[in-house]
């Protein structure tokens, strides 16, 4: 009797540290996941607080006295005058024409505002249009870096402003009077990558993204799938199949730069493939998602119940009917989920891409499988690089789009799942 | 289930068609590789050549000095790369590798100079240092009080190493052993120092490369990666620190950083390019003849690199941080490069 009553008294006498245990490992957890969400929460203000700049472009919007004279020109279909004229010209008189403050002898000065290609758009568009010749024309430039330096970050020490007191008070004074304006980056999406900040762009390294997870996912899916299907379905269990299954799963957990080697000794050294393409880019991420999605291509194969199979052979289907009928269409969604998982993983990849040439400076925007073409993520390594401060807004405005690209994949394949996914 | 299979057909035939179709294309932009050091300034000539000819805008790998030798050396034809740059002259066993791979015909062309800066944020006290005492901070192993025997580095702050310098501890942020301006730091700074330290200097030549080439391992010196906007970063955030980087990113932070002076000299363009700053290199890139005309816009590009608008005193290349050459000594390259002069292999002796 007594025994018993000590053993109840031992329970309550324990009672409370059981429950200081439970409170202590739930606010182990807790704990675990603020930390985690506010890793998250710096990671993204760091990059929106310096990124969002990089979404807005300045411009200077000047009425240009496309003056033959100043230009030495008369004849803009004649590629020889065009070579020798003076585009830069018109630019200063405008400026100076819009800043009564500012003197002749200013022009070189003043010139320094202009982005460094607005001569090069000027000639462009009076080639595309002779008859502008003569006139005075309304056309929008970019700004110089440094401009769009000072009007974005005059207040942020980070910055250093490489403008003169003149030049920011004649800057200061267009602002002003709405010479110089910011609006929506359209050349961020529109232009490949540059050298100046200003007239950099990402569309080239999307373009070039677009067309290597295209390569990738053309092969790995079916090539994924038909090993999958192969291995769960057909194969006998032996010592082969073991060998390749061990093989797969060591795949998985292969570091990617080791297929980024392979890449080059294999496509590059062995088959004569050109360096930077996406077709080589392509290959080298198929090489690297593959053991994902075999991996997650069997899960869903093997999470199709038996009853299934059994009812369809009990009708007398085939071993192919019953696989193409009825377990492949069952374990799609899962398939596709794995795939758009090892997709995005893929897309987020610089270190394969290293070794056959992918991480390089690259204007033209791809045209096809066979040009040379980086991707997102090295476009942001190689802006993370330079030495032009401009540009680390660039990367973190980069990093949003690549960003937007992942999350938008993973809700495919969350919204796939729940869509398509049965329960049994 | 038709429609099932059907795209599933269609996408493994794209995919086979894809894998399968691997045409050899004559290739007509032009490829150039070689060092991160020269790639801000190619780059920017790309691009503007790229812009203003008829010509697609050449593509550009980083892969550092010694790694685009090796690509350029490899062979002749549209696989191999047209043009290296170098942060170093070629070596040569680099020479002698090209040759026996048939790239017999080698322009060279020496386009400027880059220096080395030991910098800090312009809060912290600046450096006024020698390359001996530089070497002091920074060896792996130093001469002991006695002078006869080499110890591990002792020093922990930099008034331990000579009492002119600042009474703070030793923390240099630089480039790791993989990269062009390491190498560089070592053997124009270090090896500089040391020469300077008598019995260092008397030691036979292998052991004595040995202590020169040496960075401390202690905490003291910080490998920082390559790249260096990361350090630049850092300087801002530790008054503290300084950090070792090249001349162009001094250049782009002049608002926040400052540099130290070294042997008495600043870092400025004149001394560096009349070699009176001590810690500073030449830049080179070198074009394969045989291309020429096979890949259409070499020469173009060549003429482009060695104009006066490029690359002389007050051409575009000097606003990213180039330090040109002297004008005679510019002239001169321009003529041997637009001329396609080819190297024999003496020079490099």
């Amino acid at each position: 009797m007594t025994d018993q009553l000590s053993q109840a008294e031992l329970v309550r006498q324990s009672l409370k540290r059981r429950y200081r245990k439970e409170w202590r490992f739930r606010t182990y957890g807790i704990l675990a996941i603020g930390v985690a969400i506010l890793a998250l929460v710096i990671l993204f203000t760091d990059i929106i607080s310096k990124g969002y700049t990089g979404f807005l472009k300045t411009t200077v919007t000047l009425e240009v006295p496309l003056d033959p004279e100043l230009m030495y020109l008369d004849d803009p279909t004649d590629p020889e005058q065009i070579r020798m004229a003076d585009f830069v010209a018109p630019l200063q008189q405008a400026l100076l024409n819009e800043l009564p403050t500012a003197e002749k002898g200013d022009r070189r000065e003043l010139g320094r505002l202009m982005n460094s290609y607005a001569a090069n758009q000027l000639r462009d568009q009076l080639q595309a249009n002779p008859d502008w010749l003569g006139t005075t024309r309304t056309m929008t430039f970019l700004a110089n870096t440094d401009v769009e330096v000072y009007v974005k970050h005059k207040d942020d020490e980070a910055y250093s402003i490489k403008l003169s007191d003149q030049q920011q008070r004649w800057v200061d004074e267009l602002v002003d009077r709405g010479v110089v304006e910011s609006s929506f980056n359209d050349v961020f999406f529109s232009s490949g990558d540059s050298r100046d900040p200003s007239n950099a762009g990402i569309a080239g390294a999307i373009v070039g993204s677009l067309l290597t997870m295209l390569v990738t996912l053309c092969l790995s899916f079916p090539i994924g799938v038909a090993a999958a299907i192969y291995l769960e379905e057909f194969a006998p269990q032996n010592r082969w199949t073991d060998f390749i299954e061990v093989n797969i799963n060591n795949l998985a957990a292969v570091p990617s730069i080791i297929f980024g080697l392979l890449g080059l000794a294999v496509f590059i050294n062995l088959f004569g493939m050109p360096r930077s393409v996406p077709m080589v880019g392509g290959l080298v991420l198929t090489l690297m998602t593959l053991p994902t999605i075999i991996i997650s291509s069997r899960a869903s194969i093997k999470s199709v119940p038996p009853s299934i199979r059994e009812a369809a052979e009990g009708i007398g289907a085939s071993k192919m009917q019953v696989v193409l009928h009825h377990v492949l269409p069952l374990a799609l969604p899962g398939m596709l989920t794995g795939s758009i998982i090892g997709m995005a993983q893929a897309l987020g990849e610089t270190a394969p891409l290293l070794l056959i040439g992918m991480v390089a400076f690259i204007v033209d925007v791809p045209g096809g499988f066979f040009e040379s073409a980086t991707v997102m993520p090295v476009q942001i390594f190689l802006w993370a690089g330079s030495p032009e401060l401009a540009f680390i807004e660039r990367a973190s405005a980069a990093i949003m789009v690549l960003l937007a690209f992942l999350i938008s994949m993973n809700a495919l394949a969350i919204w796939l799942r729940k869509r398509l996914e049965r329960r049994w | 289930m038709i429609k099932l299979k059907t795209a599933f057909a269609s996408v493994a035939v794209a995919g086979a068609m894809a894998a399968v179709s691997t045409p050899t294309l004559a290739r007509d932009t032009i490829n150039i590789v070689g060092s991160s050091t020269v790639y801000p300034f190619a780059t920017v000539v790309a691009e503007r050549f790229g812009r203003n000819t008829d010509f697609p805008t050449p593509k550009l790998e980083s892969t550092g000095s010694g790694g685009g030798l090796k690509l350029f050396c490899q062979g002749i034809g549209t696989q191999h790369p047209d043009i290296t740059n170098a942060s170093r002259r070629m070596k040569p066993s680099e020479f002698k590798n090209c040759q026996s791979n048939g790239v017999k015909d080698i322009v060279e062309v020496k386009i400027g100079s880059d220096g080395i800066v030991i910098a800090s944020s312009k809060k912290a006290e600046n450096l006024d240092i020698s390359l001996k005492h530089l070497f002091l901070a920074l060896a792996k192993e130093v001469p002991n009080k006695a002078g006869d025997k080499l110890i591990a580095n002792p020093y922990k702050n930099w008034s331990e190493v000579d009492s002119s310098l600042p009474n703070k501890p030793i923390v240099v942020m630089g480039p790791p052993p993989t990269s062009g301006t390491r190498d560089a730091f070592v053997e124009l700074a270090m090896e500089g120092g040391c020469g300077e330290i008598a019995m260092i200097d008397s030691m036979e030549k292998k052991a004595k490369e040995q202590v020169c080439h040496s960075i401390r391992e202690d905490g003291a010196f910080i490998e920082a990666g390559e790249n260096d906007n990361l350090i630049v970063q850092k300087l801002n955030s530790d008054t503290s620190a300084y950090g070792i980087f090249g001349y162009s990113f001094l250049e782009e932070n002049s608002g926040t950083l400052q540099a130290a002076v070294v042997e008495g000299k600043e870092p400025t363009i004149e001394n560096i390019s009349s070699d009176a700053y001590p810690v500073a290199r030449s830049l080179w890139f070198y074009v394969k003849k045989a291309h020429v005309g096979v890949v259409p816009g070499i020469a173009e590009y060549v003429a482009e690199f060695t104009s006066e608008s490029t690359w002389g005193n007050n051409g575009y290349l000097v606003d990213v941080g180039l330090i040109p050459l002297e004008r005679n000594a510019r002239m001169q390259a321009a003529k041997n490069a637009t001329s396609m002069k080819t190297m024999t292999g003496e020079e490099l002796m």
